[in-house]
C-alpha cells in the first residue's frame, strides 16, 4: 500500500485489515475506509473505542480526529465507553415486539442483573439498547450476541446461549 | 416449491449450501451476464428490457427501476458508480439478507449487469454492519467465487467489459438506508442525507454519477434479461410487475419470506403464513415496513397485494413487510415503539425531525403512562404534520405516517387510554370490543 | 436575454436571475426577506435549519430557498399560506428545545432566534415535556459556550471545514442527542476562530472575556479600523458610556469580507489595563511625578528645545508604524520644523543598504480582494497566518480555487492547503531564495539579470526551488510576496534584489507586506529619514533608525513606542536612550523601559481613543473616529502632538480635527502616488555568506506585534499566546 508511517497504536494486524479496505476505493478515498477501520480497532481492543485509538484511525486515514469522533457516535455500532466483552443485542423492534421481545429483555435482564445499557460488573457481558429492528423478523424474537444472530428465542434458548460464552 | 418461478430465491430450496456458484449456475445463472458479455445485448437494450419489465424498486420508494438507470448518463466518459442498498433496516424487513444469504451470486449478476448498463465499472454493495456475522462473509465468499470463475474484472471473458464489484460493512443507522445518506457513509462519514437536487445520477459517490438501487431489485434483474421482460410482467399485475419477497412477521403461524407474484391476494398472503397465530383475529396490518400507514383488518383484508391497490386502500407497499397484528396487540404501544425507533434514528441534522420525533415520542410515552391528555392527540397529529415534508430525506415523512395514520384508525384506543390512566384497551375487561 | 439569465417571480413580482442560482441569494438581493439560520454567504449549503422553506409552484412540498437552485418561469412564494406555515413549524420546532433565558443571554437583543421567533412564533409553547439540556464545553479562552442554546444550524462546523480548513468542531452523536462539540476538551486555535460568534445565529457560542458585561442595546456601534495588521479590517466597537466592550466584524467584501482575526476582536482586552498611563508625569532627579498636561508639555517642549539647542541635528524622531496617518504628518511636519531629519517608523527593520530603491509606499503588489484572482503566489519570508491573518485567508482561497501557492521560509508554518515549500534558513536565506530564482531562470531559458548572476550561478537548485519557482512560470498573474521576515531581514536588501528579480523574470508582480497597520500611511507622511511626504527626496538624508541609535542623538521623541518591546534593536536602543539627555515619550501605557530612559512621558489614547486614518496595504484610505474615550487624562497623540508644536512655537499647528490634519497632507501630496513596486535599484550580489540572525526579532509572535496586543489577556491566554510566554523562541513550533 502506501508509504505512510506506521503509526503505533493500531496493531500491524489492525493496519493490514485498513489497508485492505482502503484497496477497494479510489486514490485520495481512503477515508471510505473509516469504518471498517473503527470496527477493526473496536473488535481489537475488547468491544469499545477510546479517544487514543481514534485518534490513531484518524492519522492512518488522514482525517482531522473530530471527523472520526462525529462517526464514532454516529453509529450505534461503535462504542465509545468500555463495556462487557460480550454484546448483547436484543431485537424490541415492532415485529419482535409482537412476538415477546420485552419478555425476552426482562429474562436478561434479571438473569445478568443489570439494565438495558448496562454492562456486568464483572465485564462479562453488556445488554446494549438495540434501537434498531436486525432485519430478522420472520425469526422474532431474536437477538444478536457478538454479532451473531439468534432467532426465535425462549428463555431457555436465551440461557443456552449465554451459558456457552465465557 | 411454489406453483411459479422464483425470481431472487430461485436457489433458497436447495438443501446443500444453495448460495454456492453451482447451485446458482444449475438455475441459468450467469446465462443473462454472459449474453451481455456476448454482445447481444448493449447498454441501452438492457436499459430497455429493465423499463418494459416494469421492475420498480423494492427499497420502499417503488420507483421504476429502468427509468432509476436511464438517468445515468451512461455514455459519458467520466468514472460512474452503482451501489447496492443492502442496509436493510426497515422494521419488519429481512428479504435481502435471506437474498445474501441464501442467493448472493443473483445480486451480483445483478449488480454487474446493471453497472454495466449505465456505464459504471465499479460497483459497492453497502450492507449493514448488523450482517457482518453471516451475510457478510457470504456475499464476500461468493464474489470471491464470481472473480475465480471470470464473471468479474477487467476485460471480463475477453469483453472488453470491466465491472468490479465491493462489498462495504455499515455500522448501525438506520439512516443509511436512504440512498444520499448511504453515500455519505460510503465517503466516510455520518450517514446525513443530502439535498437533492443534485440527484445522486448526476453527482453521487464522491461526486460522480451514481444509481442506488435495493438488493431485490438488483437481484431481479438477471431473471427479467434471462427470461425477458414480458415473462416478468406476466407474473406480476398491471403496473406491479414480477415477484416480491414478502417478509410476513407478527401474530401469524408461519413468519417468514414468501417470495410471491406481485397482486396475490392478502387472504392468500395470510394463508400462506400459516393465517393468524392461535387463530386470534386480524386487527391491523403494517403492509410495507414500520414508516408506512398502518391498515385496519378491515382495509386489508380484501385487497391485493401490489403497489396501486395498497395506495388505493391507503398505505403503501414499501418494502413488502408485512407486520401482522392480532387483536391483543395495544395500538397505542405499538406506535410508541415506532416513534422511539424514529427518535433515536434521526440523523440530526434538520430540525423538524431531529426536534419534532422526540416530542412524539414524549407526548406518546405520557399518553402510556397515565398523564396524556386529549388535546394531546390533536398535536401529536399536528406535530407530525409540521414534520411531515419538511425535512431533507423521507425520515421525516416515515415519522409522521405512522402517528398520522394510528390516530385516524385507532384513535379509540389512545382516547381509552386517556380516559383510564393509562390501561390499554386491550387490558380492558371487555377487551373484545375494541 | 443572456442564455444564463432566467425570469422568475417571487412574490408576485418579475425577477431576472442567473441560472441555477440559489433562490435565497435571489431574494436577497431584491430585498424579499427569507428567515434562515443555517445559510450563510460565505459557507457551504447545509440546508438542514428548515427555516427558509418557501412556496414553488408545481413543487409537492415547500423547498429551502438556500438550496433551491433558480429554473426559468419559476414562481415563488415566500409569503403564501404553505410558506409561512412551513416556516412557523420549524420556528416551533427550534424553540422547544431552547431554553427561554433570553434575559441572561449575552446574545439577546441580536439574537437572530430571538428576531425571528417575533415573526414567526407562537405567544405560548406547547410543548410540555422536559427540555433538552447540552453540557457546556470549554473551547478555551476567547468562546464561551451555553450549548443548551444550540440549534444545531452547523455554520461553526463549517466555518472551521472550509474557512479555517482546521476542523474543531464536529457534529458529535446523532438525532436529538446530536452536540456540537469538540468530543475530547479541546480549545479552538486558529487565529480566526472568534468568528464563530456572529456565525453563531443564538448564543451558544459566545464572547467569553466580554460575557455579562454589557447588553447589546445599551451600547453605541461605532466603526473603527483595526490597527493591528497592513490589512485595515473594517471593525464595529461596541461602546457603553465611553467604554470599548467588544469588537465584531464590520462587513467590507474588499477588505476582510464578513471575518475578523481574534488580534482584532480581542485587543480591546488589552486597552483598560492597569498599566495604562492616566496622567502626564515628568522626571524631577530619578523620580516620577505626576503633572498637569500644562507642565508637562512645557517639560517636552523644554526637553526637544534642548536636543534641537545648536542645530536639529542632535534630535532623533521614532514612532510606531500603528500610528495615524495625522501623527505621523503631524511628527514630520515637527521633524522638519525643528530641523532634523532623523525621523523614521520601521521599527522593525534593520538593513537600510538599499532604502533610496523602496517604492514610495510598500503596495501589497495586488488588491486584496485581487489575491484570490492570481494564478501563482510566492511568499517571502513570511509567517503570514501570523503577520496578516486576514490575507493568509485569501491566500488560502486563492490556493482553494485553484492557485499555486509556494513559501519561502524559514520554517514549513502549517498552511492549511497545499503549498510548495523552499527551506530557507534565517541565517542562510538569501542562498534559498537564490536557488528559487536560478531554478527559474533555468526553466525559462533566460539568464538572471547581471546583478544577481553571481549569486544565481552559486545557488543550488534542488527539487524544491524547482517547485517553487512552478508556482510562478507560466502563469499570467503571479505575484512574489516580501513578509515581515524578509523586510526584517538583516539581508533584506539582498532578498528583496532576489525577490525582484524573481518577478520580473516570471513576468509576476512584486509585492510587500507592510509592517504595520500605517506604515504605508508613515511612507506617504514622510516619517523617513531619507524622504520626504510623498516619497519626495530628503535635502540631506537624516540616520534611519539604525542610525540614530548606533549615532545617539541628545534628545529622542518616541510615540507610541514601547523600546525594549517594538524595536528590533532593543538593546542598542536602550542604550542610545539611556544616554540620551531628553527623551519624550508618547505612550498610552507605562512600560518599564520607558519608566527607565524617559524624561517626560505624555499620555495618549489607544487606537480606540483618537480618530484618525490608516492606509492599507493596497493603499486605501480609511478614517475613523473615536470610539471610546481616552483612559485618565489620556488624549488622542494628534491633539498632544498639535500643542506641542505650538509650545515649541512651530508654524501652522492649528488644526481642529484629525480630519483637518488628514486633509492638510492630502493637499500637500496632491495626486496619491499610485502603486509602483518596480525595483529600479542595482545593487549587486555577489556573496550568499550566511549571516547571524536573531530568529525572535524576525518571527515576531502574533499576539507580541503591539502594546495593546501584548496586554490582551484572552489573547495571551491563548495556545498561540501562551507559546510564547513558554519560549522565547518564535513561533517555530509548527517547524518541521
Amino acid at each position: 500500500m502506501s508509504a505512510r508511517a506506521f503509526t503505533p497504536e493500531l496493531s500491524a494486524q489492525v493496519c493490514a485489515e485498513i489497508d485492505r479496505w482502503v484497496g477497494k476505493f479510489p486514490a485520495g478515498r481512503q477515508r471510505s475506509a473509516v469504518l471498517a477501520a473503527l470496527h477493526a480497532v473496536q473488535h481489537e481492543n475488547g468491544g469499545y473505542l477510546t479517544p487514543e485509538l481514534m485518534n490513531a484511525v484518524a492519522d492512518y486515514l488522514e482525517m482531522p480526529p473530530i471527523q472520526v469522533y462525529e462517526i464514532a457516535t454516529f453509529y450505534s455500532m461503535f462504542e465509545t465507553k468500555p463495556v462487557g466483552r460480550h454484546s448483547i443485542s436484543v431485537c424490541t423492534n415492532i415485529s419482535c415486539m409482537l412476538r415477546g421481545a420485552d419478555d425476552i429483555v426482562a429474562h436478561i435482564e434479571n438473569r445478568l442483573g443489570i439494565r438495558t445499557g448496562e454492562s456486568t460488573p464483572d465485564g462479562r457481558f453488556y445488554l446494549k439498547q438495540e434501537e434498531e429492528c436486525l432485519a430478522a423478523c420472520c425469526g422474532a424474537p431474536m437477538m444478536m450476541v457478538d454479532h451473531r444472530y439468534y432467532e426465535n428465542l425462549t428463555p431457555a434458548a436465551v440461557d443456552e446461549v449465554l451459558d456457552g460464552l465465557d | 416449491m411454489p406453483e411459479h418461478d422464483l425470481v431472487c430465491f430461485a436457489t433458497r430450496g436447495f438443501d446443500s449450501e444453495p448460495w454456492s456458484l453451482d447451485n446458482y449456475l444449475s438455475v441459468g445463472g450467469y446465462r443473462a451476464w454472459q449474453r451481455v458479455l456476448d454482445g447481444e445485448l448493449d447498454r441501452a437494450a438492457i436499459i430497455e428490457q429493465v423499463k418494459a419489465s416494469g421492475l420498480r424498486g423494492r427499497g420502499g420508494a417503488g420507483f421504476p427501476t429502468g427509468l432509476k438507470h436511464s438517468f445515468m448518463p451512461r455514455e459519458a466518459p467520466m468514472q460512474k458508480y452503482l451501489v447496492c442498498n443492502s442496509d436493510e433496516s426497515e422494521p419488519g424487513t429481512c428479504h435481502d439478507r435471506e437474498i445474501l444469504r441464501l442467493n448472493p451470486h443473483s445480486l451480483i449478476e445483478g449488480m454487474a449487469i446493471s453497472a454495466y448498463a449505465m456505464g459504471a465499472t465499479v460497483a459497492y454493495n453497502y450492507i449493514r454492519g448488523e450482517f457482518i456475522d453471516e451475510p457478510v462473509p457470504r456475499f464476500e465468499a461468493a464474489l470471491q467465487e464470481a472473480y475465480d470463475a471470470g464473471w468479474l474484472g477487467k476485460d471480463i471473458r475477453g469483453s472488453g467489459i470491466d465491472v468490479d464489484i465491493h462489498t462495504f460493512v455499515g455500522a448501525g443507522a438506520y439512516i443509511c438506508g436512504e440512498e444520499t445518506g448511504l453515500l455519505e457513509s460510503l465517503e466516510g462519514k455520518p450517514g446525513k442525507p443530502r439535498f437533492k437536487p443534485p440527484f445522486p445520477a448526476q453527482h453521487g459517490l464522491y461526486g460522480a454519477p451514481t444509481t442506488i438501487n435495493n438488493t431485490q431489485s438488483l437481484a431481479s434483474i438477471p431473471t427479467i434479461i434471462l427470461k425477458g421482460p414480458q415473462w416478468f410482467v406476466d407474473v406480476g399485475v398491471e403496473g406491479s410487475s414480477g415477484t416480491a419477497i414478502f417478509s410476513i412477521s407478527g401474530h401469524v403461524e408461519r413468519p417468514g419470506n414468501y417470495e410471491l407474484p406481485l397482486g396475490i391476494p392478502f387472504r392468500k398472503l395470510l394463508e400462506i403464513a400459516g393465517g393468524m397465530l392461535g387463530g386470534r383475529e386480524l386487527k391491523a396490518v403494517i403492509p410495507g415496513g414500520s414508516s408506512v400507514p398502518v391498515m385496519p383488518a378491515g382495509n386489508i383484508i380484501d385487497a391485493t397485494m401490489d403497489f396501486d391497490a395498497i395506495k388505493a386502500a391507503g398505505s403503501s407497499l414499501g418494502t413488502g413487510a408485512v407486520v401482522v397484528m392480532d387483536e391483543t396487540t395495544c395500538m397505542v404501544g405499538m406506535l410508541r415503539r415506532i416513534s422511539r425507533f424514529y427518535y433515536a434514528e434521526s440523523c440530526g441534522q434538520c430540525t423538524p425531525c431531529r426536534e419534532g420525533t422526540g416530542w412524539l415520542y414524549r407526548v406518546l410515552t405520557r399518553v402510556m403512562e397515565g398523564t396524556g391528555t386529549h388535546a394531546d392527540l390533536d398535536m401529536l397529529v399536528d406535530v407530525a404534520n409540521k414534520i411531515e415534508g419538511h425535512t431533507i430525506c423521507a425520515l421525516g415523512d416515515a415519522a409522521a405516517w405512522p402517528v398520522q395514520s394510528f390516530l385516524k384508525h385507532f384513535r379509540h384506543e389512545f382516547e381509552y387510554m386517556i380516559d383510564h390512566g393509562g390501561r390499554s384497551i386491550v387490558a380492558a375487561p371487555d377487551a373484545a370490543a375494541a | 436575454m443572456d442564455e444564463k439569465t432566467v425570469s422568475i417571480e417571487v412574490d408576485g413580482k418579475p425577477v431576472e436571475a442567473r441560472a441555477g442560482q440559489m433562490l435565497i441569494d435571489v431574494t436577497d438581493r431584491i430585498g424579499i426577506y427569507v428567515p434562515r439560520f443555517c445559510y450563510h454567504g460565505k459557507l457551504s449549503v447545509a440546508a438542514n435549519c428548515r427555516m427558509c422553506l418557501v412556496d414553488v409552484e408545481r413543487a409537492p412540498k415547500p423547498l429551502p430557498a438556500c438550496a433551491t437552485p433558480v429554473t426559468d418561469g419559476m414562481k415563488v412564494s415566500t409569503r403564501s399560506a404553505r410558506a409561512i406555515s412551513a416556516q412557523k413549524a420549524t420556528m416551533e420546532f427550534l424553540l422547544i428545545n431552547h431554553p427561554l433565558d433570553c434575559p441572561i443571554c449575552d446574545q439577546g437583543g441580536e439574537c437572530e432566534l430571538q428576531d425571528l421567533a417575533l415573526g414567526f412564533g407562537r405567544g405560548v409553547s406547547r410543548y410540555t415535556e422536559k427540555k433538552r439540556v447540552v453540557a457546556d464545553k470549554n473551547l478555551g479562552p476567547l468562546v464561551s459556550t451555553d450549548m443548551t442554546r444550540c440549534i444545531h444550524c452547523t455554520r461553526c462546523v463549517r466555518f472551521g471545514q472550509e474557512i479555517t480548513g482546521i476542523q474543531e468542531l464536529g457534529a458529535v452523536g446523532r438525532s436529538e442527542h446530536m452536540e456540537i462539540g469538540t468530543y475530547i476538551e479541546q480549545s479552538v486555535d486558529h487565529e480566526l476562530s472568534g468568528n464563530i460568534i456572529d456565525l453563531c445565529p443564538v448564543g451558544a457560542l459566545n464572547n467569553k472575556p466580554y460575557r455579562f458585561s454589557a447588553r447589546a442595546w445599551e451600547m453605541a456601534v461605532r466603526p473603527m479600523i483595526s490597527p493591528h495588521d497592513c490589512a485595515g479590517s473594517n471593525l464595529y466597537g461596541h461602546v457603553l458610556r465611553g467604554t470599548l466592550k467588544r469588537v465584531v466584524p464590520r462587513e467590507n467584501e474588499a477588505i476582510n469580507e464578513t471575518w475578523i482575526a481574534d488580534r482584532d476582536r480581542y485587543s480591546c482586552h488589552g486597552i483598560y489595563t492597569e498599566d495604562r498611563l492616566n496622567v502626564p508625569m515628568i522626571k524631577r532627579d530619578r523620580e516620577w511625578l505626576e503633572v498637569t498636561w500644562q507642565e508637562a508639555l512645557a517639560s517636552a517642549a523644554e526637553a526637544i528645545a534642548g536636543a534641537v539647542a545648536d542645530e536639529g541635528d542632535g534630535l532623533g524622531i521614532l514612532a510606531s508604524p500603528g500610528s495615524t496617518l495625522a501623527e505621523l504628518y503631524l511628527l514630520q511636519r515637527m521633524a522638519a520644523g525643528l530641523g532634523t531629519a532623523h525621523l523614521d517608523h520601521r521599527l522593525r527593520r534593520t538593513d537600510f543598504r538599499d532604502q533610496q530603491a523602496d517604492p514610495v509606499w510598500p503596495w501589497l503588489g495586488s488588491s486584496i480582494a485581487g489575491l484570490e484572482q492570481l494564478e501563482g503566489i510566492l511568499l517571502v519570508g513570511s509567517n503570514l497566518r501570523t503577520e496578516v491573518p486576514i490575507l493568509a485567508h485569501r491566500v488560502r482561497k486563492a490556493a482553494l480555487a485553484g492557485a499555486d501557492v509556494g513559501f519561502v521560509n524559514p520554517c514549513d508554518y502549517e498552511y492549511l492547503f497545499d503549498s510548495a515549500f523552499v527551506e530557507a534558513p534565517f541565517a542562510d536565506f538569501t542562498r534559498s531564495l537564490a536557488g528559487v530564482l536560478a531554478a527559474a531562470a533555468e526553466d525559462l531559458d533566460k539568464p538572471a539579470p547581471e546583478h544577481v548572476a553571481e549569486a544565481v550561478s552559486g545557488a543550488v537548485v534542488e527539487a524544491e526551488h524547482r517547485a517553487a519557482a512552478r508556482v510562478l512560470l507560466g502563469k499570467e498573474r503571479t505575484l512574489v510576496l516580501l513578509g515581515h521576515i524578509a523586510q526584517r531581514h538583516p539581508r533584506f536588501a539582498d532578498i528583496r534584489v532576489l525577490a525582484a528579480a524573481l518577478a520580473e523574470l516570471v513576468g509576476g508582480q512584486l509585492g510587500y507586506l507592510p509592517e504595520s497597520a500605517n506604515s504605508v500611511g508613515a511612507a506617504l507622511a514622510g516619517c523617513l529619514p531619507h524622504r520626504g511626504i510623498g516619497g519626495t527626496a530628503a535635502q540631506a538624508a537624516g540616520y534611519d533608525v539604525h542610525g540614530m541609535l548606533s549615532s545617539p542623538r541628545r534628545g529622542y521623541i518616541l510615540f507610541g513606542i514601547e523600546p525594549d518591546r517594538d524595536m528590533a534593536e532593543s538593546e542598542l536602543a536602550e542604550a542610545a536612550l539611556m544616554s540620551a539627555d531628553a527623551v519624550v515619550g508618547f505612550t498610552a501605557y507605562v512600560n518599564d523601559a520607558l519608566l527607565e530612559c524617559a524624561d517626560v512621558l505624555l499620555p495618549i489614547g489607544t487606537f480606540a481613543e483618537t480618530a484618525g486614518t490608516y492606509v492599507n496595504a493596497e493603499g486605501a484610505w480609511q478614517s475613523f473616529d473615536a470610539a471610546a474615550d481616552p483612559v485618565g487624562d489620556a488624549r488622542p497623540g494628534w491633539r498632544v502632538l498639535r500643542v506641542l508644536g505650538n509650545a515649541l512655537g512651530l508654524a501652522d499647528f492649528d488644526y481642529r480635527s484629525a480630519a483637518d490634519v488628514r486633509d492638510a497632507l492630502r493637499r500637500e501630496l496632491g495626486e496619491a502616488p499610485p502603486p509602483d513596486n518596480s525595483y529600479r535599484g542595482s545593487l549587486s550580489i555577489a556573496a550568499l555568506e550566511p549571516v547571524d540572525v536573531d530568529p525572535a526579532v524576525l518571527d515576531v509572535p502574533i499576539y507580541a506585534v503591539d502594546a495593546v496586543v501584548r496586554r490582551s489577556e484572552p489573547l495571551q491566554e491563548t495556545v498561540l499566546g501562551r507559546a510564547r510566554d513558554e519560549s522565547e523562541e518564535p513561533l517555530a513550533a509548527s517547524a518541521s
